[in-house]
């Protein structure tokens, strides 16, 4: 590992076109044996294509890759495994009926082809975690295992392998900050043992506190490679975005409008003992009880797959309610249909806008008018009326900025930024008074987070409650005046902005008390 | 790479539109031409003798039109429900019972004014035909039984008691066939073009298209209605009651196979037979999506398969091509229609392919 040894991997000129479109355009990205290099980019910057070229899924139209000096046409997953690269997908690739022995070796004929020998694999896999302080047990079934469990078990999926370049494709998202720190720890040391690290992440914090060099791609190119010592989280923000864009924050909010909004100690939503099981009869949401008052927002943090959604979902109607109740503006809307929670000024901005939001082969208009067709004057006697349809899809398309062809271009056809646009148009616009918005700049640039942001701190000033769920700390404290706490279901914690510390939230967010 | 998956999915996504169901029938006439060829005759010479004897003539095309009444109407309600998100294949079924209530009605009612009786058979066989549409709904909708079972299962029992019914209670007293009495001639459909077959139930077609348009795209159920087929998730999320669409989409779509069993009582056979039809209902799915579920579309394809079906018998005596060929044709329309789904990934391939190579 001395200085003249070739890098271990050495991606030169990487060019990937879709139709028009240039994906990747001459992207040159070295990491060095030992290295942890963050890859950085916003959304459709180009990470993912690379990291597909990387893993053999994508064949570039130009470039060559190195590995350790040597030219390899990478060609299949196959073959990127045989060179000894691997990947932690952000969704793990897990089996959770069977034990982390039996999943690290799936797929590999050297644990026999017929008759696995599982044992002589256990053993093995226990020397490896050993080695890198990697705290699992081969015999544990993965469905026993937590998130930051089983995301070790995808490291060590890739190192049994033979990995030598391993992927990590924004492994701390559904990990709580005390479990990101674990995890650091564990790529440190795998880092001193020699092995390239390729950490892709939108979090500026960790990228500084882990990794030694750092890329940024924007558009498809490489618009910086630097030492991550001698840059700062401003500076790298401003290079994925091209221009400084400051996030809003409830702070600004007040001086913006001129005045703190009118806070009235009027519930707008009421949940009292809500317990919600799910088909196969778990616990979801467990006898939450929370109230959001008139101009305030309040936030709910947790680590996915907490109860957060269900909770979200129960309020709005899409999921059944076990026991307990739903009071939404005083009026009991436990069992209400969803149509009349939109009367009473409900507005949801739903996690997943692509299933729960949005018809996408619709067009923008149609979309736009969804919850009001049936309301004039957008309809009378049950005919549409097209001119008053188009007439608020041109004012909402203003008002929120929506980029396209015109209210008639399909939503699916529109970036993710302005689908999200169209879904706020959509609640927002029609004055709501409650919105219910769940991990509302998922998948987003900073530039269209800012505006979501924005307009709900807007619907804040102008009197809404706002029940914003987000597992992206960082939104849940630059917006919330309150903030919850879920774990398994239940809330376990609950502080006011002045009150908040990250300390507290995380161990919370982990289930301990604090 | 968001990028590609996205284009992808959109095109997949969309509608299946005029170019793409005129390529498809294109191509099933291509395959098929080959096959005459290899039979030992000039396909042009098939296909002429074909269309000549369905296009050609007077008859010939009132013969066609008659054909087109039954495919088309139930057509119109598959698409229809294919629009809610339904997928009832049960036509065959609704409109044996809808044939067989009109019958009915028109024996019982015999003596009345055509004015009262026809009305009577017509909404008779709608209802009839709604509500065998309708326990499939219940199926669905209680216990999330899949309606592609339920309605063709339902189709064998319907069909099986009619059966039953004109071997009983319905058969005509003075006749040793298994059918009613003749209807008297107030519950007969007028003859449109005399010395033909052909009757106003292509009348009835023309408005329930029409009426179909309307709704599909100026109404807001019917608005709502294509929500609830594109995305039932989204269609919830905005307050739309989806139980209630889906329930009208197998309602209209049973309503609208009934009529076509009334048409062809009281405007074809006379009398409620024991077969009705041979297969209108199976049929009608592929002419629902060859004109892509839009009721102008539907009437388009209805009228092309008809007049392969007209033509089909002439085509074997004329010049020698086995009728069945003509069959083979609906079969291709139906694959290439489904194979056009795969064209962008085969172009994709062969993309991968040539850059590998180069």
């Amino acid at each position: 590992m001395t200085k003249t040894n070739p890098l271990l991997l050495d991606m030169r000129g990487i060019t990937v076109a879709f139709g028009s479109f240039v994906a990747n355009d001459g992207v040159d990205l070295a990491v060095d044996a030992g290295e942890i290099h963050a890859l950085l980019g916003e959304n459709g910057a180009g990470k993912s294509t690379l990291m597909r070229v990387l893993a053999g899924l994508l064949v570039p139209a130009a470039g060559e890759i190195r590995i350790a000096g040597e030219i390899e046409p990478l060609g299949s997953a196959h073959e990127a495994m045989r060179l000894g690269i691997g990947m932690v997908h952000q969704h793990f690739m897990l089996v959770p009926t069977l034990t982390v022995a039996e999943n690290v070796c799936l797929g590999l004929s050297s644990t026999g082809r017929f008759i696995p020998d599982l044992k002589t694999a256990a053993a093995n896999i226990r020397d490896l975690a050993t080695t890198y302080g990697l705290d699992i047990d081969p015999n544990a079934r993965i469905a026993d295992l937590s998130i930051a469990g089983q995301q070790r078990v995808e490291i060590l999926k890739a190192l049994y392998r033979g990995a030598r370049i391993l992927v990590l494709d924004e492994p701390t998202a559904v990990l709580t900050p005390q479990e990101a720190e674990g995890l650091f720890r564990i790529l440190r040391a795998l880092a001193a043992e020699g092995t390239a690290m390729i950490f892709i992440s939108h979090k500026l914090n960790e990228v500084m506190a882990l990794t030694e060099k750092v890329t940024v791609l924007r558009q498809g190119k490489v618009v910086a490679t630097a030492r991550t010592a001698e840059t700062d989280t401003r500076g790298l923000a401003r290079m994925m975005v091209g221009a400084e864009i400051a996030l809003p924050k409830l702070e600004d909010a007040g001086t913006d409008a001129g005045v703190e909004p009118a806070r009235r100690a009027e519930a707008i939503l009421a949940v009292s003992d809500l317990t919600c099981r799910d088909i196969s009869g778990i616990t979801r949401v467990d006898r939450v009880t929370l109230t959001v008052e008139a101009g305030e927002i309040v936030g709910v943090a947790g680590v996915d797959g907490n109860g957060q959604q269900e909770l979200a979902e129960a309020i709005v109607g899409l999921r059944k309610v076990g026991s307990g109740r739903v009071v939404l503006a005083g009026v009991d809307v436990t069992t209400a249909p969803i149509a009349r929670r939109i009367a009473l000024g409900l507005a949801h901005i739903p996690e997943d806008r692509h299933r729960t939001a949005l018809v996408e082969p619709m067009s923008i208009r149609d979309n736009i008018v969804l919850e009001r067709i049936g309301d004039a004057p957008f309809s009378r006697g049950g005919w549409i009326r097209r001119d008053a349809v188009a007439g608020l899809a041109e004012k909402v398309m203003a008002a929120f900025d929506v980029r396209a062809s015109g209210s008639g271009q399909s939503v699916g056809t529109l970036s993710g930024g302005n689908q999200q646009k169209v879904v706020l148009g959509r609640a927002l616009s029609r004055d709501p008074r409650l919105v219910v918005a769940v991990q509302p700049a998922r998948g987003l640039d900073v530039g269209a987070t800012a505006f979501v942001h924005r307009q709900l701190l807007a619907r804040r000033a102008a009197g809404a409650g706002v029940l914003l769920v987000s597992t992206e700390l960082d939104e849940i404290l630059a917006l919330s005046d309150r903030v919850v706490v879920m774990f398994k279901g239940a809330v376990v914690g609950e502080m006011t902005r002045a009150a908040i510390s990250v300390e507290r939230l995380g161990l919370m967010m982990a289930g301990r008390a604090a | 790479m968001t990028v590609t998956d996205q284009t992808a999915a959109t095109r997949l996504r969309l509608p299946p539109g005029l170019v793409g169901s005129l390529a498809a029938v294109a191509a099933a006439f291509l395959v098929g031409a080959v096959l005459i060829a290899a039979v030992g005759v000039n396909p042009l010479t098939a296909y002429g003798a074909l269309f000549e004897a369905a296009l050609g003539s007077r008859n010939g095309l009132a013969e066609t039109l008659v054909r087109t009444v039954p495919l088309a109407l139930c057509g119109l309600g598959i698409a229809l429900a294919f629009r809610a998100g339904v997928f009832n294949v049960g036509a065959e079924g609704q409109l044996f019972l809808g044939g067989t209530a009109a019958g009915a009605v028109g024996v019982l009612g015999a003596g009345w004014p055509a004015l009262v009786l026809l009305p009577a058979m017509a909404l008779a066989a709608a209802l009839a035909g709604a509500l065998w549409s309708g326990l499939a709904a219940w199926l669905k909708l209680r216990f999330r039984a899949d309606e592609l079972i339920t309605t063709i299962m339902l189709n064998y029992v319907a069909i099986h008691l009619v059966s039953f019914l004109l071997h009983g209670p319905l058969k005509d007293p003075n006749g040793a066939l298994a059918q009613t009495a003749r209807l008297t001639s107030d519950g007969r459909l007028p003859v449109l073009l005399a010395g033909t077959r052909l009757h106003a139930g292509i009348l009835i077609v023309l408005v329930a298209a029409v009426l179909a348009h309307l709704f599909l795209w100026r109404r807001t159920n019917g608005f709502r209605l294509r929500v609830v087929g594109l995305n039932p998730r989204a269609a919830e999320n905005a307050g739309i009651d989806v139980r209630r669409t889906i329930l009208f989409g197998f309602l209209i779509c049973g309503a609208l196979a009934g009529l076509a069993g009334f048409s062809e009582v009281a405007g074809v056979q006379r009398r409620m037979i024991e077969n009705l039809s041979p297969g209108f209902g199976y049929t009608a799915i592929i002419v629902a999506l060859l004109g892509a579920t839009n009721p102008f579309g539907v009437i388009a394809s209805a009228f092309l398969f008809a007049a392969l079906q007209i033509g089909a018998s002439t085509m074997e005596s004329a010049a020698g091509v086995p009728s069945t060929l003509t069959t083979v044709i609906q079969g291709l329309v139906v694959l290439f229609l489904i194979g056009r789904a795969a064209l962008p990934l085969w172009r994709d391939w062969v993309a991968d392919r040539f850059r590998r190579r180069a």
